[in-house]
C-alpha cells in the first residue's frame, strides 16, 4: 500500500524530541549488525575492540575521565580495557576491590566532582549489590539537590545476555529493573560501530547511564568501525530494516535473531520492519508509534523473562497510542519466566523460529 | 597432650611477657599469679606532641611511614591463660621461619593462636577537657584562639537553639519533620572548625552544625524545611535534607551510609586534581553495619584516598542500642582491619574533636591516606520528630546526658575560664538567636512553594519527551480538578 513519506519516516514533533534516524539495512548476515557500508575502508573490529577504542578516545579527550572496576587493569576479563592502564596510568585506570556497591558508590563520588567515571561491572548478573547506589543515589542525585549537584559523568558498563553456556549468573538481561528508574538512562548497542558511538555518547552525556554490552557479540560481531571520534544520539530508535506488514522492536544481540526471522518471513511474503530501540530509557516512542501506524502490527522480542520485561512497557505504550490502528494483539517473544538455565538454554531463549511463528500468527490474526 | 598444651601455654605466656602485653579477654596472670599490666592492643599510634599520646605502650610510637604488613605479626594476641614451668627453646626455631605469600611475609608459628574477639581493654578515648571544662593537657589552647573559640561556642549555641525551635515548629504542625543534633554540638561544630571551606563534606543527616559553621544561614535552613520556592532543593525532599554546593556540603539523602563510598570517589578526584583538600564523610554508629561502610573504608585504604571518616557513635540507631548493632569495640577498632589509621575521641569535648580532626586532616592531605575518627557521644534528642525515645530508654538516662554531660556547657566553661565569655553575652546571644530563628521561620512560611514545573525538571539535564507529555496531561487534570491540589504550589 502507498505510504506517504511522512508516515514512513515519521512526523517531526516538538523540538524537544530529536529527529528519527533511518539507515538502510544491508541484507547482510545477522552478526554484522547491519550498518551501511562506508566509502572509505575502515578497519574491521569486533565488539570488544570497538568498546576498547571508545574508551581510549574517551580517556584521551578528557583528562578528568576514569575507567575502573574489577580486573580492568590488565585488560579486563573480556579484554575491553586492554592498553588503557599502560597509556593513561594507574591513577585513571585501575582495579577496584571486589565490591559492586563500592564500585558504583565510588563512581558516583568521582562523577559528582565533575569527572567522567566509567565503572565496569564484570557481569550484569552482579550489578544488584549496586542497585541501591544506582536507584537511590545516582538516579536522584541531581533532582534531590535542586540541580546543585549531579553525577552525570557516571557511566556503568556491564556485559549482559546469553552466551551459550553462561547459566544463571553469566547470562542475565536485567535491563527492565533499570528502565523503571527515573533519572538514569539505559542504553544497549547492537553492533561494534553502534557500540563505539553510543558508548562515547553515554560517557559524555550529562546523566548517569547504564550501558549493557551484549557479551555474545564481543567476538562474534565484526564490522567496519570508523576510527575517528564519533557519537550516536541517545533516545533515538533506528529503523534498521524497512517493512510494511509488521513492526519488530528489539535491542542488543536479539536483533540479529530477529533479523534472521525477518529474512525468513520475507520468503513467505511478509514484509517486516525492524527497529533497534538502542536507548531503553528514555525510549523513542515516536519512532515505534510511527512504524506501527504504518504496519498495524507489533512484535517485541527480548531475552529477559517475559513477565515484567521491558516489552510490556513498549506494548502498553503502543496500545495506548495506536489502539484503533492495531490489527492484532502485540506479540512478545521473550525468555521464559525461569532463572536462566544452562542445559535448557536453547529452550529458554526466544529463537528465530519462535519469532517467525509469532510473525505469521500476528499477520494472520 | 598435656605436655604439648603446657608448652604451648608457656610459650604464649613467654611471648606476652616479652612483649609486655596480654590482650585476651580474660585477665592474664604471671608466674606468681599477679595480673600482668594491661596495655592497648593491636598497636598504638602516638601523635607527635603531648596532646595525642595514648597511655604508655611498649610499641613503637607512630612514625611517618605507613605500617607495613610484615609488622602485623607483632600484634598477634595470645588467648591462652598463663601457665608456668616449661621451657620454650623448642619453638624458637619455628618462630624464626618466615613464609612468603601474596600478601607479604608472615612468620611461621607452631603455636595455635586465635586472636581474641576483643581486647582486654577498650581503645582509650582522647580528651582534652575534663567534665568541668578544665584542660587536662596544656597544649591545645594555642591552637584555639579567642576568635575561633567564641565562634565555635556561639555556633554551638545557635545550633542548639535552632534545633529546639525547629523541633517545636514541627510539633506545631508548621513543618512536616525535623531531626535535632542535641548532644552532638561539639562533634558538629568542632569538626567543622577543623576543616577548611575547600574540604568536601558528605553528611549522613545529623550534621546541620557543620553546614551552619560554613555559613548556611538560619533563613536557608528554614527555607529547606518549608520546601519553599527559595529552597535550594526546590521542595523535593523532606526537611533537614540540606545541600549547598557553595558550601561544599553534598545534599543529604535518607539512605544510610551511601555517602561513604561516594566520599572515596570524591577524595580520589581531589587527589588527582592535586588539591590541598580532603573529604569529610560523616555517619553514625548504625551506618557502620551497612555494606557501604565496609565498601567505603576498604576502597579508601586501597585507593589511598584523602578522606576523613567521622563516626558519630551516639549509642543509638533509632531504638537500637549499639550492643544490638555490633560486638566490636565500637568503630575505632575496625579501622585497622582495613588498614586505616584510627582514633577514638571524646565527642563531647570540643577541643579534643577539633584537635583530632585537625590532625586527621593534615595526615589525610599530606600523606594522602584515609583516617577514621570515632567520636563517642550520646544522642540526647529523639531520633527525629517521628520518634519518642522514652519508649526504649529511661528518662533519667536522657536527662543525665542532657545536663551533666552537655558538650555546650562543658565548652562554655573553658571559654569562660579564658575570660572570653560571660553570662551577659550568653543571655544576649540566646535571645538574639532565638529571635532570628523565629523570624526565619516566619519568613520561610510566607514564601510560595516552588512552581509545578519543578516537579519535572532536573530528573535529567533536559526534559525528555515522556515528562513533557506527563506535564501536559497533569496540567489538564489540574484544570479539571483544582480542588485536588494544594493552593500554595503555583501551577
Amino acid at each position: 500500500m502507498a505510504t506517504s513519506a511522512a508516515q514512513r519516516f515519521g512526523r517531526r514533533l516538538a523540538s524537544s524530541v530529536p529527529r528519527r534516524r533511518f539507515s538502510s539495512s544491508a541484507a547482510a548476515a545477522a552478526a554484522t549488525g547491519g550498518s551501511a557500508v562506508q566509502r572509505t575502508q575502515n578497519p574491521s573490529l569486533n565488539l570488544c575492540s570497538a568498546i576498547n577504542q571508545a574508551l581510549h578516545i574517551a580517556l584521551d579527550t578528557d583528562p578528568r575521565s576514569y575507567v575502573f572496576g574489577e580486573d580492568v587493569s590488565f585488560g579486563g576479563v573480556f579484554r575491553c580495557t586492554v592498553g588503557l592502564a599502560d597509556r593513561f596510568g594507574k591513577g585513571r585506570v585501575f582495579n577496584t576491590p571486589l565490591c559492586e556497591q563500592g564500585i558504583v558508590g565510588f563512581g558516583i563520588g568521582l562523577a559528582a566532582m565533575g569527572n567522567r567515571a566509567v565503572a565496569e561491572i564484570q557481569f550484569a548478573d552482579y550489578i544488584f549489590p549496586a542497585f541501591d547506589q544506582i536507584v537511590n543515589e545516582a538516579a536522584k542525585f541531581r533532582y534531590r539537590s535542586g540541580n546543585q549537584f549531579n553525577c552525570g559523568g557516571l557511566t556503568i558498563r556491564a556485559p549482559y545476555g546469553a552466551v551459550g553456556h553462561g547459566g544463571h549468573y553469566h547470562s542475565q538481561s536485567p535491563e527492565a529493573f533499570f528502565c523503571h528508574v527515573p533519572g538514569i538512562k539505559v542504553v544497549i548497542p547492537r553492533s561494534p560501530s553502534q557500540a563505539k558511538g553510543l558508548l562515547l555518547s553515554c560517557i559524555r552525556d550529562p546523566n548517569p547511564i547504564v550501558f549493557f554490552e551484549p557479551k555474545w557479540l564481543y567476538r562474534l560481531a565484526v564490522e567496519e568501525v570508523p576510527e575517528h571520534d564519533y557519537t550516536l544520539p541517545l533516545s533515538e530508535a533506528e529503523v534498521i530494516r524497512e517493512g510494511t506488514d509488521i513492526t519488530l522492536v528489539g535491542w542488543g544481540a536479539q536483533l540479529s535473531v530477529m533479523e534472521e526471522a525477518c529474512l525468513d518471513a520475507e520468503n513467505d511474503g511478509i514484509s517486516c520492519e525492524l527497529i533497534d530501540l538502542k536507548t531503553l530509557l528514555p525510549w523513542d516512542k515516536e519512532t515505534v508509534e510511527a512504524s506501527v501506524r504504518k504496519t498495524g502490527r507489533l512484535l517485541i522480542s527480548h531475552e529477559a523473562p517475559v513477565t515484567g520485561g521491558f516489552g510490556a512497557e513498549i506494548s502498553a505504550s503502543i496500545v495506548e497510542r495506536c489502539f484503533l490502528r492495531l490489527q492484532a494483539p502485540v506479540a512478545r517473544i521473550c525468555g521464559l519466566d525461569t532463572p536462566f538455565p544452562l542445559v535448557f538454554e536453547p529452550f529458554y531463549l526466544p529463537t528465530k523460529n519462535k519469532i517467525l511463528d509469532a510473525i505469521k500468527s500476528t499477520v494472520n490474526y | 597432650m598435656a605436655t604439648w598444651l603446657r608448652r604451648t601455654r608457656a610459650v604464649a605466656h613467654y611471648l606476652r611477657r616479652s612483649s609486655g602485653r596480654p590482650s585476651s579477654s580474660r585477665v592474664v596472670l604471671d608466674r606468681q599469679g599477679a595480673p600482668l599490666p594491661a596495655v592497648p592492643p593491636l598497636g598504638s599510634v602516638g601523635i607527635g606532641g603531648a596532646a595525642g599520646r595514648i597511655s604508655p605502650a611498649p610499641f613503637p610510637v607512630f612514625s611517618a611511614k605507613r605500617l607495613e604488613s610484615t609488622r602485623a605479626e607483632k600484634h598477634l594476641v595470645s588467648v591462652h591463660e598463663a601457665e608456668d614451668d616449661d621451657t620454650v627453646e623448642d619453638d624458637d626455631d619455628d618462630d624464626a621461619q618466615v613464609l612468603d605469600f601474596p600478601g607479604g611475609k608472615v612468620a611461621f608459628t607452631s603455636r595455635m593462636q586465635f586472636i581474641a574477639e576483643s581486647a582486654e581493654e577498650r581503645v582509650p578515648c582522647y580528651r582534652v577537657l575534663d567534665d568541668y571544662g578544665q584542660q587536662i593537657e596544656n597544649d591545645c589552647s594555642a591552637q584555639v584562639n579567642e576568635e575561633l573559640a567564641v565562634k565555635m561556642y556561639t555556633d554551638m549555641v545557635t545550633l542548639q537553639i535552632m534545633d529546639a525551635v525547629f523541633f517545636e515548629a514541627q510539633r506545631q504542625g508548621r513543618i512536616s519533620f525535623y531531626l535535632t543534633s542535641m548532644g552532638e554540638e561539639a562533634i558538629n561544630i568542632a569538626s567543622a572548625a577543623a576543616l577548611t571551606d575547600d574540604d568536601v563534606v558528605m553528611p549522613q543527616y545529623r550534621e546541620q552544625g557543620v553546614l551552619l559553621w560554613r555559613g548556611f544561614t538560619l533563613q536557608e535552613f528554614a527555607n529547606q524545611c518549608f520546601g519553599n520556592k527559595v529552597d535550594y532543593g526546590k521542595g523535593r525532599q523532606m526537611p533537614i535534607h540540606y545541600g549547598s554546593n557553595k558550601h561544599n556540603y553534598f545534599t543529604v539523602s535518607s539512605p544510610i551510609a551511601t555517602q561513604i563510598p561516594q566520599a572515596v570517589g570524591a577524595a580520589h578526584s581531589l587527589k588527582m586534581d592535586k588539591r590541598s583538600a580532603c573529604v569529610a564523610a560523616y555517619f553514625g554508629d548504625g551506618s557502620t553495619s551497612e555494606g557501604d561502610f565496609h565498601a567505603g573504608l576498604n576502597f579508601a585504604a586501597v585507593m589511598e584516598a584523602p578522606v576523613i571518616f567521622i563516626c558519630r557513635n551516639n549509642g543509638w540507631a533509632i531504638s537500637t542500642h549499639t550492643r544490638e548493632q555490633f560486638r566490636s569495640d565500637g568503630i575505632v577498632v575496625r579501622g585497622q582491619a582495613y588498614g586505616i589509621r584510627s582514633i577514638r575521641v571524646d565527642g563531647n569535648d570540643a577541643l579534643a574533636v577539633y584537635s583530632a580532626v585537625r590532625e586527621a586532616r593534615e595526615m589525610a592531605i599530606k600523606d594522602q591516606m584515609p583516617i577514621l575518627v570515632e567520636a563517642l557521644t550520646y544522642r540526647v534528642g529523639h531520633h527525629s520528630t517521628s520518634d519518642d525515645s522514652t519508649k526504649y530508654r529511661p528518662m533519667d538516662e536522657i536527662e543525665y546526658w542532657k545536663m551533666s554531660r552537655n558538650p555546650v556547657n562543658r565548652f562554655r566553661k573553658w571559654v569562660e575560664s579564658n575570660t572570653w565569655w560571660d553570662d551577659k553575652k550568653e543571655v544576649e546571644l540566646r535571645n538574639n538567636i532565638r529571635k532570628q530563628v523565629l523570624q526565619a521561620i516566619q519568613t520561610a512560611e510566607t514564601y510560595e512553594k516552588p512552581p509545578l514545573s519543578d516537579l519535572f525538571r532536573d530528573v535529567y539535564d533536559t526534559l525528555p519527551s515522556n515528562l513533557h507529555e506527563q506535564e501536559s496531561q497533569l496540567r489538564e487534570t489540574i484544570k479539571r480538578h483544582p480542588k485536588d491540589y494544594p493552593l500554595d504550589v503555583p501551577v
